[in-house]
């Protein structure tokens, strides 16, 4: 689960990790009252979506007077923000993180995810901050640090100096003390908020010296939600495709993809599989549908129903394979469907496996 | 021959008591599995399917000399039911559940490592060694004994595949599903490492999908060390990024786990790569051709 970067540093803050000060604002005339009340100017206006790339797409505004803050919000308000991580129509904005503008002198990237080799936490560090990580990985892969973690031991003192010390020219060594209660706190934060990622780009010292998280992005394990309930409750569901929201309702995993043809398929990688096979045959795949490896004529009629309200879907193809589950039981579901709903494309259905004989006839307009 | 499992183990259903370890338990003795009990922590005592329920794992070793398990229960506790089995040296544990949390997982690897047991998952279908026993949850019917060996990360997919493989008058040797989470207790590398061993593995069949560089290891272990004809498949070409795609693994992120740098890094290692898995089947007949599958045929 993604959070907005206002929920972050809230976060941030609990844990004692210094952020800028701000506050979140729904309105123009809101953004302006909030940079009345911060240090400044100057201010930065910063669009909240969960995709990256704001400033690139021009979610990110530097102004100098509540004035300009207020026509900035506007502006990143009321148009749909299109960066590259974004689907090409864009992500409405439904609010605005309003910040005390800092002077940075020096950018650093902090960072830490799961090592799925090693199953440890990682600590990443890079004194390229600002740059997307994955670059700097590809192109100056000497300029990123890691310390891998111990889950037994936690981050120790000596994993903060082996990361600061490598700073070239080195920072003062006031910094060190901070650095090493950010790092430690932010994987205070990873373990017991049950994060899949914390990362902080940039983080600075600015010109008076302080270390500052100018950014935070924090993504949560969804398997973990169950026992992290107020982590589950910043879950923004304007951020999510309205067939998304519907299906996993549903209990259905369901993912809107650009093409044109429909698929439901039972199990994930099979699901997949189908999706390349439409691919190959020149086509592309309107969506991602499993309806589980185990399915019931329920999850099929739910599953149908979310594809069949999606506008652009010229036909469906589903595949399913038999295991315990029975096909038939899958085909009643199909059928039932198609007595209770109209349906006006083309229906393809392969069915494999655990009683895939049952006799299923092809549906048409 | 096979791997990990076979005639001889002795499964210890952990779970057995809830509506998925009753049915399951019933559909792996009709496979022939040799379950010597089932433990549910307070449910000691009764009976499921004529099989004993016991309150503790160490008494299922103690008292039938269980030395596998095969984990149905809720993600919370899923991740002590694991730690019980290792530390009650259980030697291959297979964890069906899916919606285990990471961290619990990572824990919960680092100790069954340091115990030596085998964990396969979790969110697996399990291990079968073909016509000799099955812990886990797949059909067993479309499997039949034979030389091949399947190591996957799916479900369904590796039923496709198995299935087909069987059409194509190919057996398998051991089918094992390493689990779809993005912390699984074994890697392909591990299962190579064994079906490398077995004699009567005469080939791999990897079946991979987005996220992680599992594959990208994988393929670069068998380059150097894997003398067997291998054949892998990938699912996930026309999966978008950073979406989950049902896996809690299968994800790409950071420009990591796409299938294509999967699919090139095993094709540059000399592993055929099948991209459309309606023809699987048809193409390994064609890579295991001069391998002696002479187990596989009728």
């Amino acid at each position: 689960m993604k959070i907005h970067e206002f929920q972050a540093k809230d976060l941030f803050r609990t844990f004692g990790i210094p952020v800028p000060s701000g506050k979140v604002a729904y309105t123009p005339g809101q953004a302006a009252e909030v940079a009345q009340g911060l240090p400044g100017p100057p201010w930065v206006v910063k669009a909240q979506i969960h995709a990256g790339g704001r400033g690139r797409g021009g979610g990110i505004r530097l102004t100098n007077s509540p004035q300009e803050v207020e026509k900035a919000a506007d502006e990143v308000l009321s148009n749909p923000l299109i960066t590259p991580q974004t689907s090409p129509s864009g992500q409405k904005v439904r609010q605005v993180l309003v910040e005390e503008g800092l002077d940075s002198e020096r950018e650093f990237y902090l960072g830490i995810v799961i090592d799925r080799k090693l199953a440890s936490p990682v600590m990443i560090f890079s004194q390229a901050g600002g740059m997307e990580i994955e670059e700097v990985s590809a192109k100056h892969s000497e300029l990123v640090l890691l310390e891998t973690i111990d889950i037994t031991q936690g981050f120790m003192p000596y994993q903060a100096r082996n990361l600061f010390y490598a700073i070239e020219p080195m920072p003062d060594k006031e910094v060190l003390k901070v650095f090493s209660a950010v790092t430690s706190q932010l994987y205070q934060l990873f373990i017991s908020k049950d994060c899949s990622l914390v990362e902080i780009n940039p983080i600075v010292i600015t010109k008076s010296g302080k270390l500052v998280a100018l950014d935070a992005k924090i993504n949560f394990d969804d398997n973990a939600l169950f026992r992290q309930k107020e982590i589950a409750h910043l879950h923004d569901p304007y951020e999510m495709d309205e067939l998304e929201v519907k299906a996993s309702q549903y209990n259905l995993n369901y993912i809107r993809l650009d093409g044109n043809i429909g698929a439901m398929v039972n199990g994930a990688g099979l699901a997949m599989a189908t999706m390349d096979l439409i691919k190959l045959a020149g086509a592309e795949p309107a969506n991602f549908l499993d309806v589980g490896g185990g399915a019931s004529e329920e999850m099929v009629t739910n599953g149908l129903k979310i594809i069949l309200s999606d506008e652009r879907v010229k036909a469906i193809l589903i595949n399913i394979f038999g295991g315990i589950m029975r096909c038939d039981v899958l085909a009643r579901g199909v059928v039932k469907t198609a007595k209770e709903i109209e349906i006006k494309v083309p229906l393809i259905v392969r069915l494999e496996g655990t009683g895939g004989k049952t006799d299923i006839k092809e549906f048409g307009s | 021959m096979s791997i990990l499992v076979d005639e001889n183990t002795k499964v210890v259903v952990q779970g057995i008591t809830g509506k998925e370890g009753t049915f399951h338990t019933r559909q792996m003795l009709g496979y022939g599995t040799n379950i010597v009990s089932g433990v549910t922590p307070g449910k000691g005592g009764q009976t499921v399917e004529g099989i004993p329920v016991l309150n503790r794992i160490r008494d299922a070793v103690d008292r039938f000399g269980a030395n596998a398990s095969c984990i149905f229960v809720p993600p919370a506790f899923a991740s002590d039911a694991m730690l019980e089995a290792a530390d009650a040296g259980i030697h291959v544990i297979v964890c069906i559940t899916e919606g285990i949390p990471t961290l619990d997982m990572v824990k919960t690897a680092h100790f069954i490592g340091k115990r030596g047991s085998v964990l396969i998952g979790p969110n697996t279908p399990g291990i079968i060694s073909p016509e000799k026993t099955k812990v886990g949850i797949m059909p067993g019917h479309i499997h039949k004994r034979g030389g091949i060996g399947v190591i996957s990360r799916s479900g369904t997919l590796t039923y496709e595949v198995v299935d087909q493989l069987t059409r194509a008058g190919l057996g398998q040797s051991t089918c094992i599903g390493i689990g779809g989470d993005s912390v699984v207790g074994t890697s392909f590398i591990d299962h190579l490492r064994w079906f490398k061993e077995d004699r009567e593995t005469k080939g791999v069949v990897l079946i991979g999908e987005i996220g992680g560089t599992a594959e990208e290891e994988a393929a670069e272990y068998i380059a150097e060390q894997f003398d067997k004809p291998v054949m892998a498949f990938i699912a996930g070409r026309t999966a978008p990024p950073g979406r989950r795609m049902g896996h809690a693994g299968a994800i790409i992120s950071g420009g990591k786990g796409k299938a294509e740098d999967k699919i090139n890094a095993l094709k540059s290692h000399g592993i055929t790569v099948v991209l459309n898995l309606g023809q699987l089947g048809q193409m390994a007949l064609e890579v295991f051709k001069d391998s002696d599958t002479s187990l596989a045929k009728n």
